[in-house]
């Protein structure tokens, strides 16, 4: 079975009477050539590490430029100390959503799902959902067995990375992936999980790569939350038997054209969007000029460490002084 | 054909699977492939890598690779000061490799038992590499296979034995290619298998006539 297709693999499910997430699974087996117990045991690693860098997650580390560190706990203290509007679970899945953006830009353990920048979307819907609805460890992994396949049909068909497609290709497609997620987890079927994934990536399409200083940070980590909160809109709208009018794979080839089309500015290179405002190219300009406070020469090495006002210690190519 | 764990993974230390995860995994294959434990290394920057490196903590992803940590290694922000406890020595600069992928890294490493290797590399997104130069020779590897380097005097009859060798030992071989320098010099023979070969079967290899150096990768799953 090749995950080219997500009509495809929905008729493959059917025509052999199993899960959209089984058939994703025994492609795996196929393709590395492993056993069942194998690819369950990856994916079992996968959902480990996203719940170890929720649970290890403090607040306290800050990104190499300083712009990223500490939302996700101000956020946390929010939900637990006040009303948030959105009510608790969505409260939650803004702290998680930052939480996991802002370890990834601090050089923290993270799942990249499907990149690193989106990297916080999955666990933002699932470690919430596996909570409140008591859900099993296996139910989680057949989760992650829909999300991959989805993923990987966005892959072959479009793409996953905001150089190739812009951030819709990054936190889209994780938007798509979780939505998918969350749909099997609430025993939807698997037509409105199809119907989901497409609402999802829809209603983020045309979204820009524009990190500032072309750093993970700014405005990566607080994407992350769009994508988390998209998710569950999707998941809600098919679980309540709302319809995509444009089939799954349809939007999904859309999302690649658009990609396609964007300009290069929009594509990760940080020449255009936030990246391209004065504040933007302020932060970038201050991060190469506000580096030359003290000196550290290590050993005979020919490079410098420098400490910088903001504290990071920072690294001079050969020859500056 | 699409590794659903290039989806869901790889797990990694942050902020970007090609600057970060890659560039680790591109230290971690150039210590592989010099069959040592590197002390001293040139590390040139190309293209991306050297205007968001830093950013990107590219420099001490490259490094952590080249003292074996794997990418998810949480020590990777420290690798600056492990290398100079572990007497790792190492220097940066900026390189302009004209048309190579813009995420490119070249090394030229050299080891406490003086083995040296010159290795060009690029981060091709997702966490996965490409090898593109060993020893100033054109080359094209992944990782994503076990996979022999063999370099080799450029004789006749040496591509024979290696593949003999490897059917004696009922190893599949996935993709192969042969480069050489020029003629009659050193060549690189770069054998993907679908599984690993046995240890033998290397020594086998190395103990051929005109075989110079033979290592060999083994995936990382
Ligand atoms: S803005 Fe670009 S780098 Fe940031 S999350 Fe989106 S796609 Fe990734």
């Amino acid at each position: 079975m090749n995950l080219d297709s997500m009509s495809d693999i929905l008729s493959a499910a059917r025509q052999e009477g199993k899960a959209f997430w089984e058939i994703v699974l025994e492609t795996d087996m196929k393709n590395r050539g492993v056993s069942r117990m194998d690819s369950l045991h990856k994916m079992a690693e996968a959902w480990h590490a996203m719940r170890e860098a929720s649970q290890v997650y403090t607040g306290e580390r800050r990104s190499v430029s300083g712009l990223v560190g500490g939302q996700g706990k101000l956020m946390r203290d929010y939900a637990s100390e006040k009303t948030p509007i959105g009510g608790d679970f969505v409260a939650q899945v803004i702290a998680e959503a930052l939480s996991m953006g802002e370890s990834n830009a601090c050089m923290r353990r993270i799942v990249a799902a499907p990149t690193a920048g989106a990297c916080g979307v999955l666990p933002a819907v699932l470690i919430p959902l596996y909570w409140q609805d008591n859900l099993t460890e296996e139910q989680m992994l057949e989760a992650l067995f829909t999300a991959s396949g989805i993923g990987a049909v966005i892959a072959y068909r479009a793409c996953i990375s905001g150089a190739a497609g812009g951030c819709q290709a990054e936190i889209g497609s994780a938007s798509a992936m979780a939505a998918g997620a969350l749909v099997y987890l609430r025993k939807g079927t698997e037509t409105q999980m199809c119907h989901a994934v497409a609402m999802a990536l829809k209603n983020l399409l045309g979204l820009v790569c524009d990190p500032v200083a072309g750093l993970v940070e700014v405005p990566c980590v607080k994407r992350n939350v769009i994508g988390a909160v998209n998710a569950i809109t999707a998941a809600d709208m098919a679980l309540a038997g709302i319809e995509s009018c444009i089939p799954v794979d349809e939007v999904i080839d859309a999302m690649g054209e658009v990609g396609r089309r964007l300009p290069v500015e929009f594509r990760e290179t940080a020449l255009g969007g936030l990246a391209a405002t004065p504040t933007g190219k302020a932060v970038k300009k201050n991060l190469h000029g506000g580096r030359k406070k003290r000196t550290l020469t290590i050993k005979d090495a020919r490079w410098k460490l420098e400490k910088s006002e903001s504290g990071e210690v920072v690294l001079s190519a050969p020859g500056a002084t | 054909m699409i590794d659903i764990f290039d989806i869901m993974g790889p797990i990694m230390v942050g902020p970007s699977s090609s600057h970060t995860a890659g560039a680790v995994r591109i230290g971690r294959m150039a210590r592989t492939l010099l069959g040592d434990t590197p002390v001293k290394a040139a590390i040139h920057l190309h293209g991306s890598f050297a205007t968001t490196g830093v950013g990107h903590g590219t420099d001490k992803a490259l490094v952590a690779g080249l003292l074996g940590m794997p990418p998810d290694d949480l020590d990777i922000p420290l690798s600056f000061d492990i290398a100079a406890e572990k007497g790792l020595k190492f220097t940066f600069d900026e390189i302009d490799l004209r048309d190579a992928h813009p995420n490119s890294v070249r090394m030229e490493l050299t080891g406490e038992n003086s083995r040296r290797l010159s290795i060009q590399a690029c981060s091709t997104g997702g966490g996965r590499i490409l090898v593109t130069r060993l020893d100033g020779i054109h080359v094209s590897f992944t990782g994503d296979y076990h996979t022999l380097i063999i370099e080799n005097m450029d004789n006749r009859g040496n591509l024979a034995d290696v593949t003999t060798a490897l059917a004696l030992a009922g190893v599949n071989v996935a993709n192969m290619s042969m480069n050489r320098s020029s003629k009659g010099g050193n060549a690189m023979m770069i054998i993907e298998t679908d599984d690993p070969v046995p240890d033998y079967i290397v020594q086998l290899i190395e103990r051929q006539p005109g075989i110079l150096q033979v290592i060999h990768y083994r995936r990382e799953s």
